[in-house]
């Protein structure tokens, strides 16, 4: 049993109280540690990954107990490779934070940075329902301390509209836990597959309503439409690093709906029949629309990157929703490629503050740094209208390509293309607003005692172009990423291996008696 | 007992979505505790109920209850405990920031100086 698994949970859990009690008037100090630390998360993810991408399920049993007794962690293709994806993300985010100086202008950003990274860590791994629940609350607590991290009273409010939103969705999430242990007595995932299986087609009211309640739950978390209310103010208010590490937080309610509605719940078991097609497909539809309707409508440009999120989120959902092994290896790449260009443009739009002073999509005087920033804006708005070149192109045609053969085709395909031209119209209008009619406007003389504006630092650049270049290098190694995002979706879809390795392996069991015959 | 646990479930739930929807703050977190409560309430039945039996296996137990739920309500417990004085941190300091406890008001349009300024 190797312990590097573990690894992920434990290191940030060890790191974050380190630099509150030992550096904590050090801001140096802190950077180095928290780098290091998310240098190390990406070390160690990596190497999961390539011990997961032969097919091979990692188990560790915490303390030895075996799996429905104890706690288990799991290690498969899908959990270690959004492990990748969360480290690497987090290395630019926390260059950007140290670049804009953004980490030391509240207190503890690193160390809650680190509990952020444990809980997000813990939740891709944990492989019971319960330990989703905690490691949930636990990247909460920690994004509730980053939310409002550096002040400011409309941030404040913001804040608590979001722990509210969230906290609700938790009682919601015990709800749908009491419901399913009731049902089925157990809260491993393996060992639930395997009784929810059993449960007759007659006996279908409680179970129904779990899954129901779940996937509320998970769709608050991924900020489906109805269920979005929470993220366009609290992603817009929160500063620019926090709301590019976020990025991550929507997907994780994706990865969870994929998750437990492939293994738990799959879309041929009847108890749980139309809760896919019926439900999930339309408010996804409804969420690509809403977003991209609402990057039109935006005001502001920080408003405006949290709408095409949730119209990013939409784009994934419709692929999950199909629940078939194209489309969930679609949206698989299409996680990746959105988690990249939301978090760059978070990025990007504090480079805009940075250089203009706010955020109002009205022409302005010119501002400090321009050409490095619109360069980087155009790019980025082309990843995430999905235009070609770039890697929101070719996830569309995997996800038009997954919708083809549906009953519902021809909605799929309206939406997704419609609210691609209306995210195009949208960016190109901000693009203009900002960095083109800029040279139209009149500027005003320049005060004598004046300081100008200063141009963002060099390392936000540096950690913004980061981002830019992996979405670049997604589009480029295109066939790799689809192809083992295929390899994903068919172990998804085949979880006897995973189920067996959970349930079969032994360890420390509640019986005593059974305890003394393995020795 | 059944009827007692059930309609303790539904009064509690009841009352705290009432709270919450008043949309203020300080109605809105105890609305909050009082939805706690009740999924704590939800979650000790759970693992149906029965009276009097011990939650460990023992030998002379002829009847015992499901000791899982009752570590669910206690880990439950302490993380809502934890959120409640999170959210009442900072529902007092949006409070005190801008003299109104309303939950829903939007950012009003001086919200870049604020979103801006680190200090």
């Amino acid at each position: 049993m190797t312990h590097w698994i573990i690894a992920p949970v434990v290191l940030p859990a060890l790191l974050a109280p380190f630099i509150v009690l030992a550096a904590r008037y050090h801001i140096g100090i802190q950077r180095v540690f928290s780098v290091a630390g998310v240098l190390a998360l990406i070390a160690i993810s990596a190497g999961l990954a390539w011990q997961a991408s032969d097919g091979s399920v990692i188990l560790y049993q915490l303390s030895d107990w075996a799996a429905p007794f104890g706690i288990v962690l799991v290690g498969d293709r899908l959990s270690t490779a959004m492990l990748l994806l969360t480290a690497v993300l987090a290395l630019f985010v926390l260059l950007f934070a140290i670049g804009s100086d953004w980490d030391s202008r509240g207190r503890h950003f690193h160390a809650l940075f680190q509990f952020q990274m444990m809980g997000i860590m813990g939740a891709f791994l944990t492989g019971d329902l319960f330990n989703l629940f905690v490691f949930f609350e636990v990247l909460l607590i920690a994004s509730y301390g980053l939310m409002i991290h550096a002040g400011g009273n409309a941030r404040l409010k913001a804040g608590v509209q979001y722990v509210l939103f969230n906290l609700i969705a938790s009682s919601l999430f015990l709800f749908a836990l009491g419901s399913i242990y009731a049902e089925t007595g157990t809260l491993n995932m393996a060992d639930l597959a395997n009784r929810v299986a059993l449960i007759g087609p007659e006996e279908t009211v409680g179970i129904r309503i779990a899954a129901v309640l779940l996937i509320l739950v998970f769709a608050v978390k991924a900020a489906i439409v109805p269920l979005h209310f929470w993220l366009p103010s609290s992603y817009a208010e929160a500063c620019a690093p926090v709301a590019a590490l976020f990025a991550i937080m929507t997907k994780i309610g994706a990865y969870a709906i994929i998750r437990v509605y492939t293994m738990i719940f799959p879309p041929e078991l009847e108890v749980t029949a139309g809760l896919h097609d019926v439900w999930l497909l339309p408010a996804a539809l409804l969420s690509l629309a809403i977003g991209m309707l609402g990057v039109l409508a935006a005001q502001k440009l920080d408003r405006l990157v949290a709408y095409s999120v949730i119209g990013s989120m939409g784009m994934v959902m419709v692929s999950i929703a199909l629940f078939t092994p194209t489309g969930i290896a679609a949206a698989i790449y299409y996680i990746i490629h959105s988690t990249l260009a939301g978090a760059a443009l978070f990025l990007i739009a504090d480079l805009v503050r940075t250089g203009r002073g706010n955020l109002d999509l009205t022409a302005q005087p010119a501002m400090a740094g321009t050409a490095l920033t619109s360069a980087l804006f155009f790019i980025g708005a082309i990843a995430m209208a999905g235009l070609p070149p770039l890697s929101g192109f070719l996830g569309k045609l995997l996800v038009l390509d997954a919708g083809y053969d549906t009953d519902l085709m021809v909605w799929i395909w309206a939406i997704v293309l419609g609210s691609s031209l209306i995210s195009i119209v949208g960016f190109a209008r901000a693009g203009s607003v900002l960095f083109w009619k800029a040279h139209s406007v009149h500027t005003p003389e320049p005060e004598e005692d004046a300081a100008p504006r200063p141009s963002p630092a060099a390392l936000s650049y540096v950690a913004t172009g980061g981002l830019v270049a992996l979405l670049a290098a997604h589009t480029v190694f295109a066939g790799q990423v689809h192809g083992y995002s295929e390899k994903i979706a068919a172990q998804l879809f085949a979880p006897a291996p995973y189920i067996a390795t959970v349930v079969e392996t032994p360890g420390k069991l509640s019986d005593p008696t059974t305890k003394t015959e393995e020795h | 007992m059944e009827l007692l646990v059930a309609s303790a479930v539904g009064v509690l739930t009841a009352g705290g979505l009432y709270l919450i929807l008043r949309l203020r703050t300080f109605p809105v977190i105890l609305g909050m505790s009082l939805l706690t409560y009740a999924v704590n309430v939800f979650l000790f039945s759970s693992g149906r109920l029965t009276v009097g039996a011990p939650p460990i296996l023992r030998d002379d137990a002829t009847v015992y209850t499901d000791p899982l739920p009752q570590a669910l309500v206690l880990t439950a417990i302490v993380i809502s405990f934890g959120m409640t004085a999170v959210v009442v941190m900072i529902a007092l300091g949006a409070y005190l920031g801008s003299d109104d406890d309303h939950v829903d008001d939007l950012p009003g349009p001086d919200a870049d100086e604020n979103a801006e300024g680190g200090t």
